[in-house]
């Protein structure tokens, strides 16, 4: 027996077990993305090249490959069995939570990116704002993506242990390095055309649990009466109609929170700012491209609820046995929310298709983790090496540090994969500080975007200050838990409540700081503005374009789909 | 991307997945004589799944040929 498959089968103790044809489905899959990466190195060659993928994407390219860096497995997995735990509630991370923002930076932010020419966000802020505010954005995003890739790469190989068997190591290791090698090889645009594969095989792979599903449910229908006789007195299936209150819904959770809180500051920021996902469409081939993909990326976005949401509400009508929380895993003998998309798979799917199934899991991981490192290695050579280690050398030199930071990347999460497996508790933390820094930072670049009396020390002292103050509200609930009161406006708020307010309050804080320090310190000279703000930078003209290619138009149809869905399922 | 002699990505996922389809569409013909352990195994959905795969990676495959643009 060659020696990978026999790894792959040595542990007995799993969830399912692989056939050969499934082992060699997984095995075409790493040739494959290992051989995109040997071809597109000859198409690498500069910085451009290496860092934004030549900027040559067409929108569905860059649009799918903004959707896949962030519809990795763990995504995949943990909304499946949130679906799980809080029913269909859960699609607000895709829909309100999601579209709106993706909307916004399609048809309102994306011109100000690509018109500036960055490479990234924090180049964005340097920019507009100085060094100071670049630099503290680039240092706090290069940090955390790397500890984050980490702490998905242990997840995730835990993952594989659960449901496969397979040793933690290797899962870490062999996903790693692949990701590594292709990433290195062909930079952004190796990721870009991984990112594309990985996200058509997401979907082939998990939509067929939502299609049997529905069959054995009978129909949406039938789901729905399976739910309510599973689970008597808890409604899993109606989005908006339980939250108006926090007792009312198994979230804990009020529509305040998920309308100011999630749909404006954790989604804004995430969708807008976050480079991970914003450096896919800066690779875009022209403004109109740019200006499309997140619009192309919003469609399908509200089709993933189809492969993720749905087979967790599928979970709660067929499964026979009730899911439980993590930590109640080994007391009760029964399986965990989170394992809930892998036991729908094994309830599926036979030869083949389970093989497939998994390989949709592991390429979600390696798109997210791809995401990650190609992200992290640009913020890195052009927001903190190129201007504090080496201003001037020749762009092959920057090419060469990129590859050796997409190397670096994956060691120190593969070491922080391994800092996780013996500190738990770290993994809580790492996760809140990450989102400690999005809604400030949507704060400050939404404000210097729109706002041209915006100054650099407003946007310095506003970032640093909001960051401040959300670490400070998390710190005020974790030493004294009676704070969740005031930070959350309720002591019945659990813990997706009180993210989401905190969010909501550093981004005032950074906004008002912004405001008030601005007025109170000297301008940009207006000619420093132009290309950056709203109201000094000249837009390209679409009345040359039909209507039905023009961005507003689609941008419409997606709005009015996302309307028609909220209406439906309300 | 029309980058000059590059291979479209379409066509690598058109290869892809006709290669997944006929492996899937083989365990599924297998089934139909050896039933797998699963929920609604009278559906076959590795027949269907794998009849599905073949015919759209044919057509990325053939659609975005290398040779086709030459």
């Amino acid at each position: 027996m060659p020696l990978l498959p026999a790894i792959l089968l040595q542990n007995s103790s799993r969830l399912v077990s692989l056939s050969s044809v499934d082992i060699a489905i997984i095995v075409l899959y790493f040739a494959a993305v290992l051989g995109i990466g040997f071809y597109l190195k000859r198409f690498t060659k500069t910085g451009e090249d290496f860092f934004l993928a030549g900027r040559e994407m067409t929108a569905w390219i860059a649009g799918l490959s903004f959707l896949a860096a962030n519809l990795g497995s763990l995504e995949m997995m943990g909304w499946a069995g949130a679906a799980y735990q809080y029913g269909i509630l859960a699609t607000h991370w895709y829909w309100i939570g999601a579209i709106p923002a993706m909307l916004f930076l399609g048809l309102v932010m994306m011109p100000f990116y690509y018109i500036s020419k960055t490479h990234s966000v924090p180049g964005y802020l340097k920019l507009r704002f100085g060094e100071s505010s670049g630099t503290l954005a680039a240092v706090c995003f290069g940090l955390m993506t790397v500890l984050m890739s980490g702490i998905n790469m242990y997840s995730m190989a835990l993952v594989m242990n659960v449901v496969l068997g397979w040793d933690i190591s290797f899962s870490i290791w062999a996903s790693s390095i692949t990701v590594a090698v292709y990433v290195f090889l062909g930079g952004l645009l190796s990721a870009i055309f991984n990112e594309v594969l990985q996200f058509v095989l997401i979907w082939f792979g998990a939509l067929l649990i939502s299609i049997i599903g529905l069959i054995e449910a009978g129909g949406w229908t039938g789901m729905v009466a399976r739910i309510k006789h599973n689970f008597p007195g808890q409604d899993y299936t109606h989005l908006w109609s339980t939250l108006g209150s926090f007792d009312n819904n198994p979230m804990g959770i009020h529509w305040v929170g998920i309308v100011f809180g999630l749909a404006w500051v954790i989604s804004f920021g995430y969708w807008t700012t976050d480079f991970l996902v914003v450096q896919r469409v800066l690779a875009a081939k022209d403004i109109r491209a740019a200006k499309m993909a997140p619009i192309i990326g919003a469609g399908f976005k509200m089709l993933v609820p189809f492969i993720v949401i749905l087979p967790g509400l599928l979970a709660l009508a067929v499964l026979p046995e009730h899911l439980v929380g993590q930590d109640q895993v080994g007391v009760s003998g029964s399986h965990s929310y989170n394992e809930v998309l892998p036991l729908m798979l094994a309830r599926y799917c036979g030869p083949g298709l389970l093989g497939l199934g998994i390989t949709a899991l592991i390429a979600g991981f390696m798109s997210g983790m791809a995401g990650n490192v190609s992200a992290f290695a640009t913020v890195w050579t052009y927001d903190i090496y190129r201007p504090f280690i080496r201003k001037v050398a020749p762009d092959a030199h920057y090419v060469s540090v990129g590859r050796w930071c997409t190397l670096l990347g994956v060691l120190v999460s593969i070491g922080t994969a391994y800092f996780v497996m013996q500190f738990h508790s770290i993994m809580d933390y790492v996760q809140a500080l990450f989102s400690f820094f999005v809604a400030p930072l949507f704060g400050t670049v939404v404000l210097g975007m729109l706002w041209p009396r915006a100054t650099p020390a407003g946007g310095f002292w506003g970032l640093l200050s909001g960051t401040a103050s959300a670490i400070g509200l998390w710190a005020w609930v974790k030493i004294t838990p009676s704070a969740l009161q005031y930070v959350a406006l309720s002591p019945k708020a659990k813990d997706m409540a009180e993210n989401m307010y905190r969010a909501l309050w550093s981004w005032i804080v950074c906004v008002i700081v912004t405001v008030v320090v601005s007025y109170l310190t000297r301008p940009k000279p207006v000619g420093e503005l132009t290309g950056l703000v709203y109201g000094f930078t000249k837009l390209p003209s679409e009345s040359d374009v039909p209507i039905y290619q023009r961005p507003i138009f689609w941008a419409a149809v997606v709005a009015v789909v996302f309307v028609v869905l909220n209406i439906i399922f309300w | 991307m029309h980058r000059s002699g590059m291979v479209s990505i379409w066509f690598f996922i058109g290869v892809l997945l006709l290669v997944y389809g006929v492996l899937i569409l083989g365990a599924g013909l297998y089934g139909l004589s050896h039933p797998p352990a699963v929920v609604l195994a009278e559906l076959h959905a590795g027949v269907w799944w794998g009849v599905l795969l073949i015919l759209l990676g044919t057509f990325y495959s053939v659609r975005f040929a290398p040779l086709r643009g030459r």
